[in-house]
């Protein structure tokens, strides 16, 4: 029996519209045989929260360079709890600074990638992560 | 998903290589079999293929038979005369130096009003400012969509209230100020016009630039709010404003930067912006705006990325289209319409958080190439931007970078020292012939608007952009310190924003929306929507609805309750 692909919901929040990662990585987890789902630019933490329950995802990747992540994340994360999708992996990408790693880890973001990560090292996280 | 279009798409045009009618001379012959042979037969080359950081195949030597049909007179001709391919003056930076203009804008008002005025102090030559994403989006500081966001990218200005501010002190009669803004641009102009005549300042001597480039949005940065037809009317709106009323300040700012920046090829980034301008100018003509008379006033905006020679063939090759365009497509008549003005950034995307003090060498390089293409005006970034807004420290090694390259270097000595050079002019060639493949496939789409909508330059730029990253993973390209040369970190202090500038944002806000007369607010934004259903130029009633302290939240709802939004389809 074939396996079941794992499932990802790549998400941009906030107002920024640098796309440019979020797409690369959409299409790197694609040719990696994962189910890719991209919400598109500006989604509140309520709409990525739905689309994840909705598409029932096994990762959440969000696509933040604005600064805005100490807002977003912990928001975001909440309403997963609230809808009861804790085995969720959450995983950040983007600028982030070293001094907020530690807090945004702590608040359940399971890995942040810094600019400079090949998409080679998120699949394998993915793939370690999620095992089937 | 949402890929119904895919098979539509025209694919790439192959750049065009020089080699294909090519013809040595019987002394390269000789040096081909001689000398080079037994080398390559000893020590092979490090690879088999050299490209560009956009792919394009570069050839191990370039002779006169890369250059079979090429005309010194006509190809390069003089600076400051046709096809301007050396410069758009005729002495260049032996007569002025580019404007040193670095981009700012970091939390409220108060706080950029005092970065800009410690860059005026330190011998900066022109103001640019950077506004945060609440400001791009046409909202409020106080909206709900801002949390997180205001003042974080740029300075955050919700009203005239706080452009006074932020010009504070800055004579505007005698400064030129840039600000990058593009859907909301017509607003944020109308408030620094404001700004001018309070201070009685002469509109009519009044110099700088608007981005006001909205058709890179959909393409690229994605800082969209209305559909492209609506956005179009509002942008020729500002370019009728300003033939009449602010002659020497330009409505708009053709941008390849963020184009570039998605991950375009240089080929394509220069292709997309000079496209763009056409449309611009297709659609100022279609106003019934005389070209001679609009199009000396658009200027252009160029990245400046790391591969050194492409660079400077693609700043060639940009004044060589744009001159053959007004001339042969518009028939224009006014030298000064022919002549494309550009400013330039370093490259974003290059920088690395990794080793960041290396990124001051990348943009040392990158502004060096800017300055060799003949650049009007330029930024360099700060080394510590791939982690956040730059500090004043940074800031000034950014600048300095750039006085070093004027005052110390010596390559301002002389126009255009490139010129006629094998390659530079090979490469122009090639870069210029690849840009009108592309440029013809838009026109034949009906235009970048049409282009836009079917996603043609957004998959193309996707496509690249997911190109170089696989040879970024697979080492075909190095970046230092990311996927090569890996050493120990060591922390760098960073620019912090102030987490109570959204609160002290807010507090301006309530009370402007109580010490304002909102009975005017009100008349002013319903006659704001009763033009925009009309053709009128919507600039004078802008204008007033800012006057009046409208906050721009509400000037640009006043245009969505009518134009609407836009939502694009997401490619990936």
């Amino acid at each position: 029996m074939p396996e079941k692909k794992i499932r990802v919901l790549i998400a941009k929040p906030g107002l920024d519209g640098h796309d440019r990662g979020a797409k690369i990585i959409a299409r790197a987890l694609r040719d990696a045989g994962m189910e890719v789902i991209y919400t598109g630019l500006r989604q509140t933490p309520e709409m990525i929260a739905s689309a994840a329950v909705q598409e029932d995802v096994d990762v959440i990747g969000l696509s933040i360079l604005s600064g805005a992540h100490n807002t977003i994340c912990p928001q975001l994360m909440a309403l997963l709890r609230e809808k009861g999708m804790n085995d969720v992996t959450v995983l950040v990408g983007g600028i982030i600074p070293e001094a907020d790693i530690a807090p945004l880890k702590k608040s359940g973001i399971a890995e942040i990638f810094l600019p400079g990560t090949s998409t080679q090292d998120i699949i394998e996280f993915i793939h370690k992560r999620i095992t089937r | 998903m949402n890929d119904k279009s895919k098979s539509t798409t025209p694919t790439a045009p192959s750049p065009e290589v020089s080699s294909a009618h090519r013809k040595p001379s019987a002394r390269e012959q000789a040096w081909e079999k001689n000398t080079l042979q037994p080398t390559l037969d000893k020590n092979p080359e490090r690879q088999a293929e050299f490209t560009t950081i956009s792919g394009h195949p570069i050839r191990r030597l370039y002779t006169p038979a890369d250059l079979p049909d090429w005309n010194a007179e006509r190809d390069l001709g003089f600076p400051g005369d046709p096809p301007y391919t050396r410069g758009i003056h005729s002495t260049m930076h032996r007569g002025r130096l580019w404007t040193m203009r670095q981009f700012a804008g970091f939390g409220t008002a108060e706080d950029t009003n005092q970065r800009f005025r410690y860059l005026l102090a330190q011998g900066q030559t022109g103001l640019s400012t950077a506004f945060d994403l609440p400001t791009l989006m046409g909202y409020d500081s106080d909206h709900g969509l801002s949390e997180g966001e205001v003042g974080k990218c740029g300075v955050a200005i919700s009203s005239l209230a706080d452009m006074e501010v932020l010009f504070d002190k800055i004579p505007l009669a005698n400064v030129t100020t840039s600000m990058t803004i593009n859907s909301p641009a017509a607003v944020i102009w109308a408030m620094y016009l404001a700004v001018a005549e309070k201070q009685g300042a002469d509109w009519k001597k009044l110099s700088g630039t608007l981005q006001n480039d909205i058709l890179k949005e959909y393409i690229a940065q994605k800082e969209y709010i209305y559909p492209p037809e609506p956005s179009m009317r509002l942008v020729v709106d500002t370019f009728e404003f300003g033939v009449k009323n602010t002659p020497k300040f330009n409505p708009i700012s053709i941008s390849g930067y963020h184009i570039r920046e998605a991950g375009s090829t240089a080929i394509q980034e220069l292709a997309f912006t000079l496209r763009d301008g056409l449309e611009y100018v297709e659609w100022g003509m279609r106003r019934g705006l005389d070209v001679d008379q609009f199009v000396p006033q658009l200027s252009f905006f160029f990245n400046a990325h790391s591969d050194f020679f492409e660079e400077i063939a693609k700043y060639r090759a940009a004044r060589r289209i744009w001159h053959k365009a007004m001339v042969e497509r518009y028939g224009s008549k006014n030298p000064r319409a022919w002549a494309l003005r550009f400013h330039t950034q370093t490259a974003g995307c290059s920088l690395t958080a990794q080793q960041p003090y290396n990124n001051v060498v990348r943009t040392a390089i990158q502004a060096l190439a800017a300055v060799l293409g003949g650049t009007q005006s330029l930024h360099t970034n700060s080394l510590d931007e791939a982690w956040a807004l730059p500090t004043e420290f940074a800031a000034t090694i950014a600048l300095r970078t750039q006085q070093i390259i004027a005052h110390e270097t010596g390559v301002t000595n002389t126009v255009d020292p490139l010129g006629g050079s094998y390659f530079v002019e090979a490469l122009t060639n090639e870069v210029e012939s690849g840009a009108w493949e592309y440029i013809r496939k838009i026109d034949a789409m009906g235009g970048m608007v049409a282009a836009i909508e079917r996603s043609y330059p957004q998959r193309e730029i996707a496509e690249a952009s997911y190109r170089y990253q696989m040879a970024l993973d697979k080492k075909e390209k190095i970046m230092v310190g990311v996927n090569d040369f890996v050493s120990e970190e060591k922390h760098l202090d960073i620019l912090q924003i102030d987490e109570t500038v959204a609160h002290r944002q807010a507090e301006r806000l309530t009370k402007l929306r109580v010490e304002r007369s909102n009975d005017g607010v009100a008349r002013r934004l319903n006659a704001l929507r009763t033009a925009a259903k009309s053709a009128d130029n919507l600039m004078p009633f802008i204008f007033d609805a800012v006057k009046s302290y409208a906050t721009l939240g509400e000037i640009c709802d006043a245009l969505r309750d009518v134009f609407g939004t836009y939502e694009e389809v997401a490619i990936t």
